[in-house]
């Protein structure tokens, strides 16, 4: 795992140190991390002159900005209108199986989280869901499992 | 009835135009000659309110400052919506020419594209393209730059204000208005602002002529427009038409034969009940529309549907104005309040009224625009709401 | 603002503003009030509870009046239909998100959003109880504040205060939606985090959801106990500020009624905290003249500027801010805490009272001296040296419950030993004041005379400025002090923690530099302070103040050094200035505190 100051270094290189930096390094971290960690704020905070508890709240704006520990892959399946017409429910149902876990938790290896969210832009192709920054749309409860069974062999 | 529908292809057309060449070609005109042409062509914004283009331009070479910007919003995330990703997965230089030529037409050097989090899949691709294109601006002898910035899951920051504050850094908490982004924009300075595609319209409208885009559509809305088809229809997926159709020339080419109601403009749309498919006209002199058609046949209970989207802008409100976080609460637990007879129907009247209430007093787009779909499906599907 | 004028018409009314007016300010003019909550006058505009909505005619939206300048030609209506309906709901919104039990809440009586509730006649139950089913936080862990997220409307002037007046930013909005909410670090509780008690927030809540954690209770089972000897200590700003609880109009002085009142609600002693401001002086002026003495004769190494210690905001705000610069603090306790280490020692002693027996009591202008009688240092007396603190506000609210008629008391003196002062001790409640007090006993050790300002009072460091600078030229001095003749004393006043940021920031920089510094947590120092009245704003600041420097000028001794109980109390028991029973009881140091 990269070290902290480092991904704020190089954030810091390419962004310049203003508050406008922000984003960039919390997004950074959260993909290197998987989330924010209490430590990993007061980093920020400090890098940028922010009272930490100015970062929290702009973290917990952001849906993707995890404040919470969260797996390696993080799934997020849409829950909107579209998709919940075109089966939401179903691969959700299949995802909670599979995983052993229930929205909202990560599986004990660390390894998935499973959580929902809003449109996802694909809702021609519903339903549909994020693995990390990856699109999975059409889905099937079937082709949903085989996806996760890819991701626990990598 | 002989179908009206008429389908075009001048935006993910890849071999209409180069895009440097129009970008070229701008620079050789003279910049209000290019914004009166916008104007004269009478287009208006696509990510939805609809403000004339020529007209935001005009106003934002008018200020007098050194550092202007302009943005390319790129946070589509209304529900329904899907064509901005397509538009830049297809055809991002279009949209690159035309940031470019706004940029030189109000005198900005930076120019910020800003990408809902969900579309990070493409931002290798498109930050590989942003900067082949960058150089060659500067090889053509404009002085622009492209960044691109990401969101990260928050559907407010499509709010133009909102968008600026995620960019500096802050919570995406839309802004007062007056000033407008023109005059006070992104890091305070005057901004151009405009959709994903918007912008490859006023590149078309540079290189073919407003005469061009004129020719399509009606008196209020000029030209075509990209349509995000999805729900019960056959033909879920992109389609460029010509403005000025009615939801009955849509359902006859869109609907499963089946269709009782359309969603017209996302979960911040009205709802158009088979009723007045007929003399509804999509476009700026009916109901406007960001792109997003829902379609929903008789299978579907609107109740469910009204449900989701109330839940969808509960949790999405910024939250720091009254009418709009407490407010799309109350809407959401209200109906189902009624629906489990904890409340009589009557108090969908006092609903309403909140309804109302938001569209005239919330801060911004968001929680003015509940009340169009509460209005319009409350009124049109009563009983499904109440039993 | 600028000279271009815009004419409008507001309910009809033609009224012409400079451009950059509000519709709130324009409307004002015309004596029309317009509703607010999440508008205050000392902070930036934010526009989010939208209570202010007017109408423009012929505008399809309703226009927030605090966030919108007039404009040429505009009509607006602040009283039609459409208005009061919006309103209506916006307060029954509130509410319904809110735990409206006002007869338990402490702001019941004092509260924008109850006025509010009455003044629109609002049915509190129209829409769904959100409050009920939701798990808020009440968090009481600061001994000073408590945060109750059950009564908050949202309207984030806690976070614009703190960011802006103060210039910590403990508190910030956090999440988005219906999870919105005002939040610390994490979510940390309030004591965990880098606030410093100051309690500015509490001053501008316009809800019960910051307020003081109050004492009330404990101080009156202490007056009611036959075995405990209360004494009771007042603050120089209580005395201008009470009589706004008690009905008057800010500004009035209510020395003598208050310490009637505070007899007759049974406190044993009624003593002054302005004798040991008084004594404050005499420490720390030689402090100072002390640390000059190793700086410019002994060559030493000494962290200079100093700076005054007496706001305990500031020192909190300094250890978690500024560690490094903990050095250049006055090893002063403050006022308050001088005087809980005397009345358990020196006064028991004269009294012949058993210390354990003692419950000493402050009142004071301030939220922060709470979290200071509770630090463990101050118990220098073997107990802990202030027992309570209670605010002005609290004060208040005794007197109501006792039932006082507070307006028609009579004057009564202060009792003795520690209750005599002076006017410097006063003005210890105004920004600049210990400055002022301290100059004037400074420079007369020095030269054997008096200040060289009219009639005493050193105008250069008055004043609502955040950031005031002045120079004091020494000149004729008496031969012990000849190493300093001719020095300009270089000396900085600042007020509110966010210039104090400001002024720390170019002295750690080395930008500026100065021999002594004066810094009070609060805007416009202790008569703005976290404990005073509420409402507060700038023109209600500048009358307390003019009422400070009022009391200051009719005082027969208006120098620290001439107060006779301060000959006293050295000759008796301290010895003098700095002695090793002052370093003992008087004087403290101060703990580096994590930032982040
Ligand atoms: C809640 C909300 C979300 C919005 N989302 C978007 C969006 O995703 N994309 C977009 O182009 N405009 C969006 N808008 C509209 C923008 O505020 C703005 O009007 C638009 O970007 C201007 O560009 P245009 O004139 O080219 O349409 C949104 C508005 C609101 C109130
Ligand atoms: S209307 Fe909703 S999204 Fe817009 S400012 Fe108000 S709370 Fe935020
Ligand atoms: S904050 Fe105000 S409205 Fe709320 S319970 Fe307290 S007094 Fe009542
Ligand atoms: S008491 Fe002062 S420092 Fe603490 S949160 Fe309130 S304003 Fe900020
Ligand atoms: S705590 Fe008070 S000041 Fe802060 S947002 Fe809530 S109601 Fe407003
Ligand atoms: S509704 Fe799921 S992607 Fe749009
Ligand atoms: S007082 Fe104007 S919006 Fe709150």
């Amino acid at each position: 795992m990269t070290d902290i100051q480092e991904i704020l270094e190089k954030v810091t290189s390419k962004y310049g140190k203003q508050r406008s930096a922000l984003m960039p390094a919390l997004q950074a971290i959260v993909k290197e991390k998987n989330y924010l960690s209490d430590e990993d704020i007061v980093a920020v905070a400090k890098t940028f002159d922010l009272s930490t508890a100015e970062v929290y709240g702009t973290a917990t704006f952001y849906t993707f900005l995890d404040t919470v520990p969260r797996g390696k892959y993080v799934i997020r399946v849409c829950k909107t209108i579209s998709c919940h017409m075109a089966g939401k429910d179903e691969i959700i149902e299949a995802l909670q199986k599979t995983l052993k876990i229930k929205v909202g938790e990560t599986t004990v290896d660390k390894k998935f989280s499973l959580l929902t969210a809003n449109c996802m832009g694909w809702c021609h192709k519903g339903p549909v869901m994020l693995i990390n920054d990856e699109v999975y749309p059409e889905l099937t409860p079937q082709k949903a499992i085989e996806i996760i069974q890819s991701y626990q062999q990598k | 009835m002989e179908n009206k529908l008429k389908k075009v292809d001048l935006i993910f057309c890849k071999t209409c135009q180069d895009d440097i060449e129009v970008v070229k070609k701008a620079l050789k005109r003279n910049p209000d000659d290019i914004i009166n042409e916008i104007i004269d062509s009478g287009l208006k914004g696509r990510g939805g309110a609809g403000f004339p283009t020529g007209l935001k331009w005009k106003f934002a070479k008018a200020q007098p400052s050194d550092i202007k910007y302009v943005v390319c919003n790129a946070d589509e995330g209304e529900p329904g919506t899907f064509k901005d990703r397509e538009i830049l997965d297809q055809v991002p230089t279009k949209v690159l020419a035309g940031m470019a030529i706004c940029a030189y037409c109000i005198g900005a050097k930076e120019g910020f594209i800003y990408l809902r989090a969900e579309y990070n899949f493409m931002l290798n691709k498109l930050n590989q393209i942003v900067e082949e294109f960058n150089s060659k601006m500067k090889e053509v002898g404009l002085n622009f730059e492209i960044q691109i910035r990401s969101g990260a899951g928050a559907y407010v920051c499509g709010e133009e204000s909102a968008l600026f504050e995620s960019i500096e850094g802050k919570r995406g908490e839309p802004r007062n208005k007056p000033p407008f982004p023109t005059v006070v924009g992104l890091f305070g300075k005057p901004t151009v602002i405009n959709n994903v595609e918007t912008f490859v319209y006023t590149a078309m409208i540079n290189h073919l002529g407003a005469q061009r885009f004129k020719e399509l559509g009606t008196q209020d809305s000029r030209g075509s427009k990209v349509f995000s088809v999805s729900g019960d229809t056959p033909k879920a997926g992109i389609y460029e038409l010509e403005l000025g159709m009615t939801v009955e020339d849509f359902v006859k080419e869109f609907g499963d034969g089946d269709t009782k109601a359309v969603q017209v403009g996302g979960a911040s749309g009205h709802c158009v009940p088979r009723k007045k498919f007929e003399n509804t006209i999509i476009g700026f002199e009916g109901i406007p529309t960001g792109g997003s058609m829902m379609l929903f046949n008789s299978s579907r209970s609107m109740y469910n549907v009204l449900k989701d989207y109330l839940e969808f802008f509960t949790e999405e409100s910024c939250g720091q104005c009254t009418p709009c976080r407490v407010g799309c609460q109350q809407l959401l637990k209200g109906i189902e309040a009624v629906k489990r007879g904890e409340r009589p129907a009557s108090y969908l009247e006092e609903l309403k009224k909140l309804a109302q209430t938001m569209r005239i007093a919330a801060k911004c787009g968001l929680g003015q625009s509940v009340a169009n779909p509460f209005i319009s499906i409350v009124d049109n599907f009563k009983e499904e709401i109440i039993y | 603002m600028s000279n271009y004028m815009v004419n409008l018409k507001i309910n009809n009314i033609p009224v012409s503003v400079p451009e950059g007016t509000t519709i709130l300010e324009a409307a004002k003019k015309l004596n029309f009030r317009i509703p607010t909550l999440c508008y205050h006058e000392d902070l930036s505009v934010a526009g989010n509870c939208r209570v202010c909505v007017v109408e423009q005619v012929g505008a399809r939206l309703l226009q927030a009046a605090c966030a919108i300048p007039a404009s040429e030609g505009m009509e607006i209506l602040t009283n039609s239909n459409k208005v009061r309906q919006a309103r209506k709901h916006i307060i029954e919104l509130l509410l319904s998100e809110h735990r409206a039990d006002c007869t338990e809440c402490y702001k019941n009586g004092n509260c924008e959003l109850q006025d509010l509730a009455h003044e629109y006649g609002v049915n509190q139950h129209l829409f769904i109880d959100l409050a009920r089913k939701r798990n808020y936080t009440i968090d009481r862990s600061s001994p000073s504040i408590i945060k109750d997220d059950s009564r908050c409307i949202r309207c984030q002037r806690c976070v614009r205060t703190c960011d802006e007046l103060q210039g910590v930013s403990a508190l910030a909005v956090a999440y988005k939606g219906e999870h919105q909410k005002i939040s610390t670090f994490f979510e940390h509780p309030m004591f965990e985090v880098v606030c410093t008690n100051c309690g500015q927030c509490i001053n501008r809540c316009p809800t019960g959801a910051l307020i003081e954690k109050t004492y009330i209770d404990e101080v009156w089972d202490a007056i009611n106990d036959p075995n405990k000897h209360v004494v009771v200590q007042t603050a120089p700003a209580v005395r201008i500020g009470l009589g706004e609880v008690l009905g008057y109009e800010p500004g009035e002085r209510v020395t003598g009624k208050m310490v009637t009142a505070l007899k007759l609600l049974g406190f044993d002693s009624v003593l002054d905290t302005d004798f040991t401001a008084d004594l404050t002086i005499m420490e720390e002026g030689t402090e100072l003249l002390t640390r000059l003495k190793k700086a410019l004769v002994d060559k030493e190494k000494v962290a200079l500027p100093m700076m005054t210690s007496c706001s305990p905001g500031w020192i909190k705000f300094q250890e978690h801010l500024f560690p490094n610069l903990l050095e250049n603090l006055s090893t002063c306790k403050s006022p308050q805490q001088m005087f809980g280490a005397l009345a358990k020692t020196y006064y028991a002693q004269k009294r012949g009272i058993d210390p354990k027996n003692i419950v000493s009591v402050s009142i004071m202008p301030c939220t922060a001296k709470k979290f200071e009688a509770n630090r463990p240092e101050m118990r220098s007396s073997g107990y802990q040296d202030v027992d309570y603190v209670l605010t002005t506000r609290e004060l208040g609210l005794m007197i109501k419950q006792a039932g006082i008629d507070f307006m028609k008391l009579p004057d009564s003196p202060y009792d003795n030993i520690m209750g005599e002062s002076t006017g410097a001790a006063v003005i210890f409640g105004a920004t600049g004041g210990v400055m002022e007090a301290a100059l004037r006993t400074a420079y007369e050790i020095v030269t054997g005379r008096e200040v060289p300002f009219r009639n005493l009072n050193i105008t250069p460091v008055r004043g609502f400025e955040g950031i005031r600078e002045a120079t004091v030229k020494i000149e004729g001095c008496l031969p012990e002090w000849s190493f300093l003749e001719g020095v300009e004393l270089k000396v900085a006043v600042a007020h509110g923690l966010a210039n104090a940021k400001k002024l720390m920031q170019a002295v750690n920089d080395g930008i500026l530099s100065y021999h002594f510094i004066e810094v009070m947590a609060c805007p416009g120092g202790c008569l703005g302070g976290g404990g005073q009245p509420i409402p507060t704003n700038l023109e209600i600041r500048k009358k307390r103040a003019e009422a400070i420097y009022a009391e200051d000028e009719g005082m027969p001794l208006r120098k620290s050094h001439e107060n006779p109980e301060i000959h006293l109390i050295y000759q008796d028991f301290l010895g003098k200035p700095l002695s090793h029973k002052s370093h003992e009881l008087l004087h403290t140091h101060y703990i580096p505190r994590k930032r982040y």
